[in-house]
């Protein structure tokens, strides 16, 4: 098959770099839930030890 | 080892002869599925890439309902806390199952070749013979290693007759590719020595590695 | 404990990156037959490697698991075949783009690298079943390993045997898939590799610290929840 003409190759090639980035930004996405949902959590563990003992410095 | 293995063997064997589990099923699924094919594909008479491709990929999917039921036995009758309790080397357990399987498919093969000659193969068999059957010992082989290492593997999962196929089929492609690819020109007439070569050192390879790798790590299985 | 490092690779990695783009869009020249296209074997192939090389190392990483016993291996292990079944998804449909483009088909079944891939992609979807079915923890881990063991083993020999299969089906030369790369070609690509390669490990070590933090955040839980009562 001939070598598409540089305007539709290019459509081709960006799709496939654009595949290659989104799903490693998606993956950077859900990490960074992951994270936010560890704060959340550690916030609620020093709140509970705050409570009982002395203030977590 | 040798001792033990022989033991669970004989076990496995006697079952079997006794409730006729496994070997009537895989053989009577074979010869439908021939048959199946000659609907499907509309044909009186296959050769060549087709009729190697159907013979194989039938074996392989019976090979699956062999392996689903390799373990069943065991896990349907809760034999196998007496095997782990015994002192004995967990490989002993992988040997017997793999050369119960082994036989298994041997035997199949003794009915499913004659019927695929019989219903769907073109050209003449008994030329093409003895080195099928040397094909036929090869692929046993890895498949018997394979299919005992899966099937303990589904035995502790929810679903072992879904995970069954879906491990094993990919697992043996590479018998499947080995076999299919030598067998085709078999069943035309042209073999050439050096192909045949080729493919039952790749065949040979596949049993040497994973007959290694099941010993390896069978112990790990099964280990309460 | 696994953050150890993390910066620093990370930084390495964006460097890369932005490295290999540059070299493959700037610096590398146009192939002869397939054009402009031809550029998409820059992404497509270096993660097919790192993808597989990834399959192997969580196979090897099992080794470990189960001759010491650490369940920080099982981690590794796991995580690895997490991150190569994602770059291996990111193979399969820059594969597929990439076929179309260069040969009108979404699926081409010469390409031995494209056709192998599939078959360890499809054995690997298995490991998320297999593992998930299994409740005990330990047994969990025991057994997802010995699966990673036989499905590294498994995936040199499939390659070997998809190469051999299509090399006499389709002899069709492997000139674009690295058979023999002109040098400036050759360059950008193997800086393609380092730089997914560098990705993969900074990817893998962000998610075995999130894990890793999950954990030690379910003890202190645990710990906290128990004192209180």
């Amino acid at each position: 098959m001939p070598a598409l003409p540089l305007d539709e190759a290019g459509k081709y090639v960006a799709g496939a770099y654009v595949v290659f980035f989104t799903l490693i930004v998606l993956y950077v996405a859900i990490i960074s839930a992951k994270i936010a949902r560890i704060d959340r959590e550690l916030t609620e563990l020093v709140e509970i030890a705050e409570r009982d003992g002395e203030p977590v410095a | 080892m040798i001792r033990t293995a022989r033991t669970i063997l004989r076990k496995d064997l006697a079952i079997e002869l006794r409730t006729k589990e496994s070997v009537p099923a895989m053989t009577l699924f074979t010869v439908t599925v021939f048959v199946l094919f000659h609907f499907g594909l509309d044909r009186d008479a296959l050769e060549g890439d087709l009729a190697s491709g159907v013979l194989w990929v039938t074996l392989l999917l019976a090979a699956v309902i062999g392996v689903s039921r390799l373990f069943a036995i065991e896990r349907e009758q809760g034999g196998i806390d007496g095997l782990l309790l015994a002192p004995v080397d967990r490989t002993a357990l992988w040997v017997a199952k793999a050369a119960a399987l082994f036989l298994y498919l041997t035997i199949l093969e003794l009915v499913a070749i004659p019927a695929f000659a019989l219903f769907l193969l073109g050209p003449d068999l008994l030329p093409a013979l003895p080195v099928l059957i040397l094909l036929l010992l090869a692929a046993n082989i890895g498949l018997a290693a394979i299919g005992a290492l899966v099937s303990a593997l589904a035995a502790e999962t929810r679903a072992p007759g879904l995970i069954v196929p879906l491990l094993l089929l990919p697992l043996v492609m590479p018998v499947l590719i080995s076999a299919a690819s030598a067998t085709e020109p078999l069943l035309r007439g042209d073999q050439s020595p050096e192909d045949l070569g080729r493919w039952l050192g790749l065949l040979s390879l596949y049993d040497v590695v994973f007959v290694l790798i099941a010993v390896a790590v069978f112990d790990f299985l099964l280990d309460d | 404990m696994y953050s150890k490092g993390l910066k620093p690779l990370s930084i390495a990695t964006v460097l890369m990156v932005a490295l290999s783009l540059a070299l493959v869009f700037f610096y590398a020249p146009n192939d002869a037959d397939q054009g402009f296209v031809q550029k998409i074997f820059y992404v497509h192939v270096p993660l097919a490697i790192v993808a597989l090389c990834g399959f192997v190392a969580g196979g090897i990483m099992a080794i470990q698991f189960l001759r010491t016993g650490d369940r920080s291996w099982d981690a590794r292990s796991y995580v690895a075949i997490h991150m190569s079944i994602i770059f291996g998804t990111i193979v399969l449909i820059t594969g597929a783009i990439w076929a179309k483009a260069a040969w009108g088909h979404w699926w081409v079944w010469d390409e031995p690298v494209l056709v192998s891939f599939l078959v360890v992609f499809l054995l690997y979807c298995v490991y998320y079943p297999l593992r998930f079915s299994i409740e005990d923890p330990d047994r969990q881990a025991r057994y997802s390993s010995v699966f990673a063991i036989a499905a590294g083993a498994f995936v040199p020999i499939n390659f070997a045997a998809v190469r051999m299969a299509e090399a006499f089906t389709h002899p069709r030369v492997l000139s674009q898939t690295g058979g023999s790369l002109p040098g400036d070609m050759r360059l950008t690509f193997l800086v393609c590799i380092a730089a997914v390669t560098l990705l993969f490990v900074t990817m893998w070590k962000l998610e075995l610290t999130g894990k890793h933090a999950s954990m030690q955040l379910k003890r202190l839980r645990r710990k906290l929840e128990a004192e209180a009562a």
